[in-house]
This record gives C-alpha cells, sequence and structure tokens, in this order.
C-alpha cells in the first residue's frame, strides 16, 4: 500500500480537526476536534511504523507503542478537559469559548473585567 | 527527505493508477472517515456531532485494522468510541448543550479558522505528497500489530514508559476529581471512595488501565455536577 | 580665658541662644524670656572684655583650616581690630536693648519665641562678620543676616504689606548679593586668599589686578545691604516689621555691615579713584535724595528710615574721601541715637494708636502720655540733626571734617572731587536733617486738637530702655573723639572750626525754617481733620503697631504720604513734596524697568512652556497611546482568535522552512 494514502488522511484530518478547534464555540465541541487531531497523529504513528517495520527492520514498534501512548494521553486529557469545562460551566454559566474573555483588554484600562462580569453574576444567581 | 529516492526506487513498480484491494479498501473507509470529520466539526447539532465523531473514530479503528495494527485498532475502538465519546456526550448532556439545531454553534471566527485549515491542509498534503510520492508500505508477512508482537514490544521495550504513564493517569484522575468538585464540598465522603478502586487498577494492565480510567472520570463530573440542581443532602439519590 | 576664647564666644552664643529658642519655644515658654535676653547680654559683656583688652592695640588674630577647600583656601579666621572690637559693642548693646524692649512689645505675640531666636540669630550672623578675618565666613554671616531679616521683616504676615516688603527686602538684598559674591571670589583669586589681612597685604604690595571691577561688584553688595541709591529701596518698606527690628536690623546692625565691610577693606576701594567717585557719587545722592523724601513722609517710622538712609550716606561718604575712622565714629554714634529714635517711635505709636504724624499733629498732649519717649526722643533728635554737644554733631562733623580734608587733594588715593561731593552733599543734607527732625518732633509732640487716648503705660522694659540708649545718644560723641583716633586709624576726629559753623549753622537754618513753616500751617489743621482709631488699645504694642501699618493705606490713602495741607514739609518743599513722599518714583522706575519686563518675560516663557514644548510632551505621550489604543485593540480575549494567529504564523513559518530547505 502506498504510504500517502494514510499519510494524505492522516494530514486532512488532522486540518479539519484544527479547524473545529478554530472555529468551534462550544468547549466541548473544541475537544472533540481536538480528539480529531490526535488520531490523525495516531494514524500517521501507525502507518509509519507499518512501513519502517517493513523497510527498516525496526521491531522496537516504537510507532505502535507511542500510539498506545497517545491514546491514554488523550483519554486523561479528555477527562481534565472535561472537568475544566464543567468547573467553567458552573462558575460562568456558559460553556462558550468566545464568551471567556476575561483576558480581554477593555475600552478604558488594562482591566477588562465588564465583558464577563455579567455572565458571572448570572452564573452566582442560578448557582 | 534523502532517504525517499533510495525508497522511491525499491518501490518503483507500484504505481497509484493499478491500486490493490487493500488500498481501494483503505480509500473508501477513509472517505468515509474523512466525511464523518467534516460532518462533526461543522453540524450544527451538538449531539450529532458525537454521533459522528464515533463514525470516524471507527473508520480510523477499521484503517488500523487495514494496517495490520488489530490490537490498536480494539484499543482505539475501546476507549475512544466506547468512553471517550460517551465521556464527551456526558459532558455535552452536563453543561445543558441545547438538542437539536443550534444555530450559534460556530464561533465568528469561523472564516479565519476555514483560512487557516485549508492553508495548513495545502501546506501539509503538499510536502507529504511530495515526500512520499513512491514510498510503499509491504503489507505482506507476519502482521507489524498483533497482540502478541505489540505486547512483547511494549513489555520489553517499554515498560519504565509505560509505569509513567500509568502515574500520569493517576495523576489526571485525581486532577479531574479535585476541579471538578465544588469548593464547599470538601467534606464531602464518597469522592474518595469512588476514586480509589480505580486508582488501584491503573497500575496493573495496560488495556484495563486505560479502559477503567476515563470510565473512572465520568464518575466525578456526574457526582458533583449535579450538586447545583440539588441540596447536598439529596446528592446520594441523585447518584 | 584667653581673649581668642572670649571672641569666638561672642557670636557663639547668641547662636546658642537662638537654636535652644527654636527648639524651647513651644515646650518650655517660661524660658525663651531668658534665653533671649541672657545670650546677647553675655555677648556685650565679653566684647566689651575683647574691647578692653584689644584696646586699639595690635590686631588679634587666630585662624584654624576646618577642612582642604580647593585652590584658595577657607579659613575660620577671627581678626579683630580697634573697628571690630567696637562696632562689636555697639551690635551687642543695641541687640541687648532691643531684646529687653522686645519682651515688652510683644508681651502677648504668639509668634515671640520664633522672633526671639531669630533676633539672636541676625546677633550672631552679624557679630560673625564684624569679628570674621575670612571673607566666605564674613559672607556665610553677611547671608545668614539676609535670610533672618527677611523672616522679621514678615512678622506681621498677615498683612500684605509685610509680606511685599520681606520679598522685598530679601530681593534686593539678593540683588546687590550676586555682584558681591562675584567680587568677593575675584578678589580672593587676585590675592590667593580670602583672608582680609592677605587681601590688604596684597592690596598694599599692589597685587591687585582689576581694582576697578572689584571694588564696584563689591560696592553693589553693600548698596544692598547698606541701603544706598539705588538699591535703598527695599529700607523704607521694610518698616513693615515691628518696630524693635527696624530698631535692630535697620539701623544698627544689617545696613551697618556694609558701610563696616567697606571700612575693613577700605585699601581695596582706594586702589581704584573710579571706585572712590562713585562711592562718593552714591553717598551723595542718597544723603539728599533721602533726606527730602523723609521730609515728606507721613508714617514716622518711614521718616526714621529714610533718615537712616540718609546717615548711611554720611558714613560712605566718610569713606569715599577715605576717612574710614570718622565713617565708623558716626556708625557707632548713629547706632545708638538711630535705635533710641526707633525704639521711641514704638512707644509713641502705641500711645498713639497711629503711625501717621498727620494724626499725631491733631493729637493733644501726646508728649504726657509718652514723657519718656518725649524726652529721650528730644535727645535722640538733637543728636540726629547734629546740635553740639550731642554724639551726632561730633561723629557728623568728622565726617565734614574728612570731606573738608580731601577736598585739596590731601588725603592720598582720594581724588579731590569726592571730597567736594562729598562736601556739599553733606551740608545740604545737614539742613534738610535738622529740618526733617524739627518736622517730626514738632508734629509728634505738639499736636494740637482732640485730647490723646489713653492707651496705658508702656511697660517698664520698654521705657528703661530708652533711658539707657539716650546715655550714648547725649554723651558718647563728646566724651569719644579724643579716644577714639587710638582705636583707629589715628585720624584725628576734633571738629575743624569751620565745618562745625557751616554744618551747625546751616541745621539751625534748617529748624528754624521748618519751625516757621509749622507757625504757618499748623492752624489748618483744625479745618481739615484727619485721624485713625486702633481697633484694639488695650492690646500690646506690636498689635497696636500691626494694625497701624495695615490701616494706613486705606486710612491716609498711600503707605508713605498724607493728604494733610497742615504739614509744614509740604510748605518747605512745594511741588517737589508730591514726588519726595513717593520716594521720587524709584519704585515706580523699577516696577517699568524690571518687574514688568521680567513679568513679560515669565508670561512668554510660560506661553512657550504650555503651548509650545507642552505640545511635544503630550504628542509624545499620545502618540504611544494611540499606537497602544490600536494594538489593545488585539487584545479581544478570545483565544480562537489567538489560536488561529498563531497557527496561521506556524503554516507561514513551516512552508517557508520547507521552500528554504528544498531550495526553491
Amino acid at each position: 500500500m502506498h504510504l500517502a494514502y494514510p499519510a494524505v488522511l492522516s494530514a486532512l484530518l488532522f486540518c479539519v480537526g484544527l479547524y473545529g478547534v478554530l472555529a468551534r464555540r462550544n468547549a466541548i465541541l473544541v475537544l472533540m476536534s481536538v480528539e480529531l487531531m490526535l488520531n490523525a497523529v495516531n494514524l500517521n504513528l501507525v502507518a509509519f511504523d507499518v512501513w519502517l517495520s517493513r523497510t527498516a527492520r525496526d521491531t522496537l514498534h516504537s510507532g505502535q507503542a507511542l500510539t498506545l501512548f497517545t491514546i491514554a494521553v488523550a483519554a486523561a486529557e479528555i477527562g481534565i478537559g472535561l472537568a475544566i469545562v464543567l468547573a467553567v460551566y458552573r462558575n460562568r454559566g456558559t460553556s462558550d469559548i468566545d464568551r471567556l474573555r476575561d483576558t480581554a483588554e477593555g475600552p478604558d484600562g488594562p482591566d477588562g473585567e465588564h465583558p464577563d462580569t455579567p455572565a458571572a453574576e448570572k452564573a452566582e444567581a442560578t448557582a | 527527505m534523502s532517504p525517499v529516492p533510495a525508497v522511491s526506487l525499491a518501490a518503483a513498480p507500484h504505481g497509484f493508477l493499478s491500486p490493490t484491494g487493500v488500498e481501494i479498501a483503505f480509500l473508501l473507509v477513509g472517505l468515509v472517515t474523512f466525511g464523518a470529520a467534516l460532518v462533526t466539526v461543522t453540524t450544527r447539532q451538538l449531539v450529532h456531532a458525537a454521533l459522528w465523531l464515533v463514525v470516524a473514530l471507527g473508520g480510523l479503528a477499521v484503517e488500523y485494522l487495514l494496517l495490520t495494527a488489530e490490537f490498536i485498532a480494539w484499543v482505539q475502538v475501546l476507549i475512544y468510541v466506547g468512553s471517550v465519546v460517551v465521556l464527551l456526550l456526558f459532558g455535552l448532556m452536563l453543561t445543558k448543550a441545547p438538542i437539536g439545531r443550534s444555530p450559534d454553534a460556530d464561533s465568528g471566527n469561523r472564516w479565519a479558522a476555514l483560512a487557516v485549515a485549508v492553508a495548513a491542509a495545502g501546506a501539509l498534503v503538499w510536502v507529504v505528497v511530495d515526500a512520499f510520492r513512491a514510498t510503499w508500505i509491504d503489507l505482506d508477512g507476519p502482521a507489524a500489530g498483533t497482540t502478541a508482537v505489540t505486547g512483547q514490544s511494549l513489555f520489553r521495550h517499554w515498560v519504565l514508559p509505560f509505569e509513567a504513564l500509568s502515574v500520569l493517569l493517576l495523576a489526571a484522575l485525581v486532577g479531574a476529581i479535585v476541579l471538578s468538585r465544588k469548593a464547599k464540598a470538601d467534606a464531602e465522603p464518597n469522592t474518595g471512595p469512588t476514586s480509589d478502586p480505580n486508582a488501584g487498577p491503573v497500575t496493573a494492565t495496560a488495556p484495563a488501565a486505560t479502559r477503567t480510567t476515563p470510565t473512572a472520570t465520568p464518575g466525578a463530573p456526574t457526582a458533583t455536577a449535579t450538586t447545583p440542581a440539588a441540596p447536598p443532602g439529596d446528592q446520594e439519590g441523585a447518584r | 580665658m584667653t581673649t581668642t576664647t572670649l571672641a569666638v564666644l561672642v557670636p557663639l552664643l547668641p547662636f546658642l541662644g537662638a537654636v535652644a529658642g527654636l527648639l524651647l519655644g513651644r515646650t518650655a515658654p517660661g524660658f525663651v524670656r531668658p534665653l533671649a535676653v541672657l545670650p546677647p547680654l553675655a555677648a556685650l559683656v565679653l566684647a566689651a572684655l575683647v574691647a578692653a583688652r584689644q584696646g586699639g592695640g595690635t590686631v588679634i588674630e587666630a585662624h584654624t583650616e576646618l577642612t582642604p577647600t580647593g585652590s584658595v583656601p577657607v579659613e575660620l579666621a577671627l581678626d579683630i581690630d580697634g573697628f571690630a572690637a567696637l562696632v562689636a559693642v555697639l551690635v551687642a548693646f543695641v541687640a541687648t536693648c532691643v531684646q529687653i524692649y522686645s519682651t515688652g512689645y510683644l508681651r502677648d505675640d504668639p509668634r515671640y519665641p520664633s522672633y526671639a531666636a531669630l533676633v539672636s540669630l541676625f546677633t550672631s550672623a552679624m557679630l560673625l562678620v564684624v569679628y570674621s578675618g575670612d571673607l566666605v565666613v564674613l559672607l556665610v554671616g553677611w547671608e545668614v543676616m539676609g535670610i533672618c531679616s527677611y523672616f522679621l521683616v514678615g512678622h506681621y504676615w498677615e498683612t500684605p504689606e509685610a509680606r511685599a516688603a520681606s520679598l522685598k527686602a530679601f530681593l534686593v538684598t539678593k540683588l546687590g548679593d550676586v555682584p558681591f559674591l562675584i567680587g568677593l571670589f575675584a578678589l580672593g583669586t587676585d590675592a590667593g586668599s580670602f583672608r582680609v589681612t592677605r587681601v590688604l597685604g596684597t592690596v598694599a604690595s599692589g597685587g591687585l589686578d582689576h581694582p576697578t571691577v572689584i571694588a564696584l561688584l563689591l560696592l553693589a553688595g553693600v548698596a544692598g545691604k547698606s541701603a544706598q541709591f539705588p538699591l535703598h529701596t527695599w529700607l523704607p518698606d521694610a518698616m513693615a516689621g515691628p518696630t524693635p527690628v527696624s530698631a535692630l536690623i535697620h539701623a544698627a546692625t544689617m545696613v551697618a555691615a556694609g558701610v563696616y565691610f567697606v571700612a575693613r577693606l577700605l585699601p581695596v576701594f582706594e586702589a581704584s579713584g573710579a571706585a572712590m567717585v562713585v562711592l562718593a557719587v552714591m553717598a551723595a545722592v542718597t544723603m539728599a535724595g533721602s533726606a527730602l523724601a523723609a521730609l515728606a513722609q507721613d508714617d514716622i517710622k518711614r521718616v526714621l528710615a529714610y533718615s537712616t538712609i540718609g546717615q548711611l550716606g554720611y558714613m560712605t561718604g566718610a569713606l569715599a574721601v577715605g576717612d574710614r575712622g570718622a565713617a565708623v565714629f558716626h556708625l557707632l554714634s548713629h547706632g545708638a541715637f538711630k535705635a533710641l529714635l526707633f525704639l521711641a517711635a514704638g512707644v509713641v505709636i502705641h500711645a498713639a494708636g497711629t503711625n501717621s504724624l498727620a494724626a499725631m499733629s491733631r493729637m493733644r498732649g501726646l508728649r504726657d502720655r509718652v514723657s519718656d519717649a518725649y524726652w529721650t526722643m528730644t535727645v535722640a533728635l538733637l543728636a540726629l540733626a547734629a546740635i553740639p554737644p550731642f554724639s551726632g554733631f561730633f561723629s557728623k562733623e568728622s565726617v565734614l571734617g574728612a570731606a573738608e580734608h580731601a577736598l585739596d587733594g590731601r588725603a592720598p588715593h582720594v581724588p579731590g572731587a569726592a571730597g567736594w561731593i562729598v562736601l556739599v552733599a553733606g551740608l545740604a543734607t545737614a539742613l534738610l536733617t535738622a529740618a526733617y527732625a524739627t518736622r517730626l518732633w514738632l508734629l509728634a509732640f505738639r499736636g494740637k486738637g482732640a485730647e490723646a487716648p489713653d492707651h496705658g503705660r508702656q511697660p517698664l522694659t520698654m521705657t528703661v530702655v530708652l533711658w539707657v540708649l539716650a546715655v550714648p545718644s547725649l554723651a558718647f560723641g563728646g566724651f569719644a573723639y579724643r579716644s577714639l583716633p587710638g582705636w583707629f586709624d589715628g585720624h584725628a576726629l576734633t571738629p575743624t572750626l569751620l565745618t562745625s559753623i557751616l554744618g551747625t549753622g546751616l541745621a539751625a537754618v534748617g529748624g528754624l525754617l521748618t519751625y516757621g513753616a509749622w507757625q504757618r500751617t499748623s492752624p489748618l489743621a483744625a479745618r481739615s481733620p484727619l485721624g485713625a482709631v486702633a481697633a484694639h488699645p488695650e492690646g500690646d504694642a506690636g498689635l497696636v503697631e500691626a494694625e497701624a501699618i495695615a490701616t494706613h493705606t486705606p486710612a491716609y490713602g498711600d503707605i508713605a504720604g498724607a493728604p494733610d495741607p497742615a504739614d509744614p514739609g509740604r510748605l518747605l518743599l512745594g511741588r517737589l513734596h508730591r514726588h519726595a513722599a513717593a520716594g521720587f518714583h524709584l519704585d515706580a522706575l523699577y516696577a517699568a524697568l524690571f518687574v514688568r519686563p521680567v513679568q513679560a518675560a515669565a508670561g512668554l516663557v510660560r506661553f512657550l512652556d504650555r503651548e509650545v514644548v507642552d505640545t511635544y510632551v503630550s504628542a509624545a505621550a499620545a502618540l504611544p497611546r494611540l499606537l497602544g489604543a490600536a494594538v489593545r485593540r488585539a487584545q479581544t480575549g478570545n483565544v480562537q482568535t489567538y489560536v488561529s494567529a498563531l497557527l496561521a504564523g506556524t503554516v507561514v513559518l513551516a512552508v517557508a522552512v520547507v521552500l528554504v530547505a528544498t531550495g526553491a
């Protein structure tokens, strides 16, 4: 099998995930997109491992081992990420990324509190 | 890219216009996977996105099988399709994601995102195709990713990173619990016991660890995420 | 104790008294009066001891170098000759009298502790000037006196007159001090030392390179300090201070510093004939002009202030004809009778409740209310008018005699022109002095009209001091003119027959003229009522005076003059009266020449600063602010935007790297 097939597929998947990370508003959808990117990398790792184990007589199987590690790390990441999203949701009442603008520069000074203070107050009220 | 000419000389007989059966299967499944991924990042129904993600990840598992990496394929199905997506669905529900079409699923950044993604795709595909145009994977012979082969390499060459990974998972577990419980629920006795049984097996075996930890992590968010809705006294019933 | 130790203690004791008074003034009010009176008294005793031991003989010299000060060394040096010893006695004597007088005069004043401490500091500075043998140390005392006079003249700082007068005194004297400082440096550079003895040695050996420039520069400082034309204008305005301050600063000590300084360094001035002529012209203009102005003043203290300027003119005149013995002789006798005049005037102002002569001339029986002040002031005015045998006669005749001596160039280093100028001006001033002294006496004590108000007896401390001062005013000149030459240069100070007859005759003419004019004008007083009321007659003398000064302009329309047709000065001066009352418009001239250009320049600078320079500054601030605002817009807080930019940059970089690596 041509190596180009899995490599191109992996590149395309990666870019789709990239688009998702940049374009999605909901934080959980962003996490999904991140999973897509990770999987694209995994596909690359597996494909190259299979290729190298044949052509370069590589018995270490580093690609597959790394894939397993990536999967484990991705699992940990999704757990932590979801916990963070939930904490943010509880605090702010939203998980929309473009509404979390605490670091924004305000119109007057460096303390850009105002864009999110109403949301925070709302969160307090609902909690 | 210096090794490319040498390899391409060896793979010279294989052309793109005469695909093998495996290649055809790979292409078809790849198309499905790519389409599912596209729908995942573009659909306006959030739950559908999760379900299309299942399709995409499942498709990838099939691709792994086609690349003779069967162990990875099953791990993929078990962990991603089995637990990560379930976890994501839980997350969607816990954050009260709207069911049905939501018009504002994409942020205002989408055109910039599209431009960046297309540019990145163009660059990557160009580079990758340019580099590996003539590289051939020989799939005949003994499979490169059977459970036996993977297990041997894993426990012969990769034991130390593997164990370090279990520590990472434990840390992630504890971190998830700490993050997701409420600040006032410090004295709550249930969070400790629920995490303990899962923390034990983490160090046992790789599949067990990777399988159990994701399922354990939703436990913490569910337990604590219900607290805003219900008073502390009703938590036992909610769980 | 050695004489040197005693001499060091003389300036040191009042200084310590001032420091202690400032420190203890608030915490221990009971110590303030002893601390004010005792140090000058002790300094007086010590100065008298030093003078007795020095006795006009060898010069007492002592010096120590505190620290190396570069090319021209500055040393703590004592240099006490006969001049220094006697002037120090005068300073300590007047300071003691003033301190005793002030305890009564300012008995209810809340700021008395700081006042007394400043007077002590002032005395200490003057004694330092007198005793110092090093010009830079002398300059220290000189400048301390300047700042003390600023504070003391502004003692009634609630009134705008006092504030303006204190600022004026400070600025005008500083205006003279700048050239003075440059002159000192030039002198020190030429002589290679700041020690008075070495400077004089250099002069004697002809080693002075620029005598005229140095003498004229020093003269500017002397004119500022000693209130000589054209820098005299601060002195009449400085009468806005309390009367004891006027007596101390503006009669006997601070203004004497300039004369004393010239007397000390007279050889430096004698080295330049031009400087001597300038000095003579300065003295003549000062004498005649101030006497005319004194004749037109309505404020009793301003009369005395102008008379001070005139008497200082006599002293500089004596210096201009090269006789410093006569100058210091007149300084000593003038210090005594002028202090007496001021202090007695303070008593009169307290009793009358006003400082206006016009108002006093409409009061009957003022002399009976203040009989002590009446008799002592009569003595002092006779001394001022140089009537024999009062002390002023002898000292003034010694000045005129010296001028006459210099007429035909008999005195070395002195141009004959200087002698003529001084003699003519001195004789004219003698007439005018007698005239304004008589006018003052007649208006103050020969008033007709309503009974003078009864403001109570003055404290004993105030009246006793008057009699103490009356003794030297009466007798000092007669007893001293024979013995003083032994202390000084050895020039005889005995009055010559010609000048005595001329001077006394002119004084008698001036007095009689004024009396005649007064006889004609005094009936007019009843027709034009004028008068002022003391707002707080029961207050202490200082309060009464402060109110009198503050109300003079609103009551009489002018700080200096009054529209009084009964004033004999008006008849005598004729059309000149209006100009004389305003000090010959010198202040207006200065305002037009200096104040307004400076204000215009300040306005221009202000405009340049606000409108031109600030534009650059604010533009320098506005541009970064604008750029910052533009950059701040990128800081949206949207993480996705940030990551988009980051990844776009990554793609660009990656493509660039690939292109470079493949050689495309």
